[in-house]
């Protein structure tokens, strides 16, 4: 059992918490992921590591409210226990060579987007960190962004904090201007990542994406995180799950993403009625 | 006096129209009279011929000769002497290409019904046995296990007798291996697979799960950090293989792991009281033949398809599955379509699987294996409309450990390569075997690689000192 040892409600979908894990802590890089599961009947969803505190021995995630896992989630509270929490998997994020760099986080991804930008940072990069929210209420953890980069532009979707537009509005400013980015990494949504890497193609800069496949085990076993790269069924829990954005089929992982649609409302209903004194 | 019937004690069954509709155990098990009147069918032979076909070299005739007294305690510590997962054998061995298939029976009518006894005896000392195994004193040495399948739990069991520490990492949440993600509970119910873990941690082995050797911790670090002096891989058939055809990834495409797991491990089949969920359609083809094809057709069934299509492209001879899977799922209305293989699958503008174009074949010339080659028939193809597609033509190895530790020899298909009676790899100390080694086999025979792991840990590490 894995006790969560600190929770922050960071905005009204996106919750942090601290889980107790030493020997994940002691391992984990950015980049990498672990898999829960909450309760003998939960189902393993994956969470890319947002931090990890190796003398404490904590491991960090945030998560955003989408599905029936992450709401049951988002009901625990410190000192609840996860049954499963499995890690770090995947394969650590590569830096070598990168030397002037844009990350860019939409939606969840900030947050996930933030252990790259500050371990670029760490290694000395420069670093342009373009962040975006739907609008400035929804802004979360400014000022850790602040200190993980070398530049930090926020985006709104309203431009209600004074910079209305999506991430990928300002990649493109920050290039026409000449930034001259050896890499964009981005991580986010499916059609936020895309969007990225049609817009550095012409640029020829090396642009690397985190892939956030649907998952069942987690360790290369079912296959479920299939993807196709440069025309090659990849898996992304062992092979990624970074790849060259360049090469991804966007189109096929978008539909994949979509499969459990039907269900995830039919788990919703369930929840409505956990929360309601309903069964279970 | 021998009973000299020549046809077995059928094994009751499940009506299969009823029980394709359930999850519960097709076979129903022998009686004590059905178990003592089929073990009088043998004749203990002197040069016991069906010992040298098992695996693990139960003592057939011994056994056999302690059920057709009644004595079923005693015949099931017999199994258990050289036998650690007595009750998952009983169901899931080949018998009638191992023991059964050297049974002096055979030659004039059908073979003694061993696997079915050795499931009863293992089932009736579960359920009436209390013995406390014998377990030799503490010996101080510790040795680690990679996986909690047939492999690793029998080469803990062995050590642990022999007084070792044993520590057995297991991936998933729950130890078991493909005994519970894989084989469904209709086949090998996983209460049955709790309790034979039980009596291997009565043993005193321990068991952790949620660790993934290779990533959590190395093997390098459980030899030179955590104190281990010797490590067994028994880390199974990891990746699944699809056929690279066109449409592979297209929704309602799974591999067959993918598809047992959801339903075995996390238990999709009662979504949404299980919170994972799984998608099947009124139409399913499994691409396959062998018992995992079997297990997916058949669970395929029992979560409501209408039709459900096995697709393979050789002939009935040469299905590798069980004939008795085989014949299970035809009786449960599973459609052969033989000699037929896929050419792509095809999909609806949400990218959702909506058929699969097949082809005919017809049979060749022997390849390498020695069976005949498949062959395209040209212009045979057709569509088949189906819904869901299921990949079930096995499996590759894991690639976690061998990429993680420097030194370990694997095949370029990715099984680690092993010496064959010792299971020792190229790395001192590490020895590996089942799955693992051999790529997809059976439960018998990755328990046979285990008990010589076992064996063969022990010498190494007696002659350490």
């Amino acid at each position: 059992m894995f006790p969560i040892v600190k929770k922050r409600v960071l905005n009204p979908t996106v919750t942090y918490m601290e889980i107790l894990a030493p020997h994940i802590a002691k391992k984990a890089l950015p980049g990498q992921f672990i898999m829960l599961r909450i309760d003998e009947n939960g189902e393993r969803i994956p969470l890319t590591i947002a931090g990890y505190d190796r003398e404490a021995g904590t491991v960090t995630i945030i998560f955003q409210k989408v599905g029936y896992t992450t709401y049951t989630l988002d009901t625990l509270n410190e000192g609840d226990r996860l049954l499963d929490f499995v890690g770090p998997l995947g394969i650590a994020s590569e830096f070598e060579g990168m030397k002037n760099v844009c990350v860019v986080g939409g939606g969840l991804g900030v947050a996930i987007a933030y252990p790259q930008a500050k371990a670029l940072h760490d290694l000395g990069a420069t670093v342009d960190f373009i962040v975006g929210f739907k609008t400035k209420d929804l802004i979360i953890l400014e000022d850790e962004f602040a200190n993980a980069c070398t530049n930090l532009i926020v985006m709104t979707d309203d431009g209600s904090n004074g910079h209305q537009g999506f991430v990928t509005a300002a990649l493109q400013e920050q290039m026409e201007a000449g930034a001259g980015y050896d890499t964009v990494i981005a991580i986010g949504p499916l059609v936020m990542m895309k969007a990225v890497a049609e817009m550095t193609r012409p640029y020829g800069i090396r642009t690397i994406v985190s892939m956030n496949s649907v998952m069942v085990d987690g360790t290369g076993m079912c296959g479920c995180c299939r993807l196709t790269v440069g025309g090659v069924t990849k898996f992304a829990c062992v092979d990624g799950p970074d790849f060259d954005g360049h090469q991804v089929d966007f189109d096929e992982a978008m539909a994949r993403a979509r499969m459990y649609h039907a269900e995830e409302a039919e788990s919703m209903k369930k929840h409505e009625c956990r929360l309601t004194g309903g069964i279970r | 006096m021998a009973n000299m019937s020549l046809e077995k004690n059928k094994m009751p069954e499940q009506d299969p129209i009823v029980r394709s509709a359930n999850y519960k155990e097709v076979a129903l098990g022998y009686t004590p009279e059905m178990a003592m009147d089929e073990a009088r069918r043998c004749l203990n032979c002197k040069n016991q011929p069906c010992v040298s076909g098992c695996p693990v070299n139960v003592r057939i005739p011994e056994f056999l000769s302690l059920v057709a007294e009644g004595k079923f305690l005693e015949a099931a510590a017999v199994v258990k002497s050289t036998n650690s997962l007595p009750a998952i054998c009983g169901r899931v061995c080949p018998q009638e290409t191992q023991c059964e298939a050297l049974c002096v029976r055979g030659k004039k009518g059908e073979p003694v019904g061993i696997g079915r006894i050795e499931r009863f005896v293992a089932d009736y000392q579960m359920e009436h046995g209390a013995e406390k195994p014998e377990v030799a004193p503490p010996n101080g040495h510790k040795v680690a296990i990679v996986g909690s399948g047939p492999a690793g739990l029998t080469c803990a069991g062995d050590l642990a007798k022999l007084g070792y520490d044993v520590t057995i990492f297991e991936a998933l949440h729950t130890p078991g291996g493909v005994l519970v993600y894989g084989i469904p509970e209709f086949r090998l119910p996983k209460a049955l697979v709790r309790k034979e873990i039980a009596t291997v941690e009565a043993l005193g082995v321990k068991i952790v799960s949620d660790m993934v050797i290779g990533k959590c911790i190395t093997l390098d670090e459980l030899m030179q950090e955590q104190g281990f002096e010797a490590v067994f891989v028994g880390s199974g058939a990891g990746l699944p293989n699809f056929q690279k055809i066109p449409g592979e990834n297209l929704i309602g495409v799974y591999s067959a792991n993918e598809f047992l797991t959801r339903i075995n491990l996390m238990k999709a089949y009662d979504f949404p009281n299980h919170d994972t969920p799984i998608q099947v359609g009124r139409t399913v083809a499994v691409v396959g033949g062998g018992n995992v094809a079997m297990d997916a057709a058949r669970c395929a069934k029992r979560m409501g398809a209408e039709n459900v299509y096995i697709v393979y492209r050789r002939s009935d001879k040469e299905l590798p599955a069980r004939a008795e899977e085989v014949h299970h799922a035809k009786e449960e209305g599973i459609i052969f379509r033989l000699l037929t293989n896929p050419t792509r699958i095809i999909g609806d503008e949400q990218g959702r699987v909506k058929a699969m174009e097949v082809v005919e074949m017809e049979l060749g010339e022997p390849d390498a294996s020695g069976r005949r080659r498949p062959v395209k028939k040209a212009g045979s193809e057709y569509i088949l409309d189906v819904q869901t597609v299921v990949i079930a033509i096995g499996n590759s190895p894991n690639p976690l450990i061998k990429s993680t530790t420097p030194g370990l020899e694997c095949e370029s298909w990715g099984g680690i390569v092993a010496d064959e009676e010792t299971g020792r790899t190229s790395r001192e100390g590490v020895y590996a075997g089942g799955d693992a080694v051999t790529g997809a086999a059976t439960v018998i025979l990755a328990m046979g690689a285990g008990k010589k792991a076992a064996q063969a840990i022990d010498k190494y590490i007696k002659g350490k000192r």
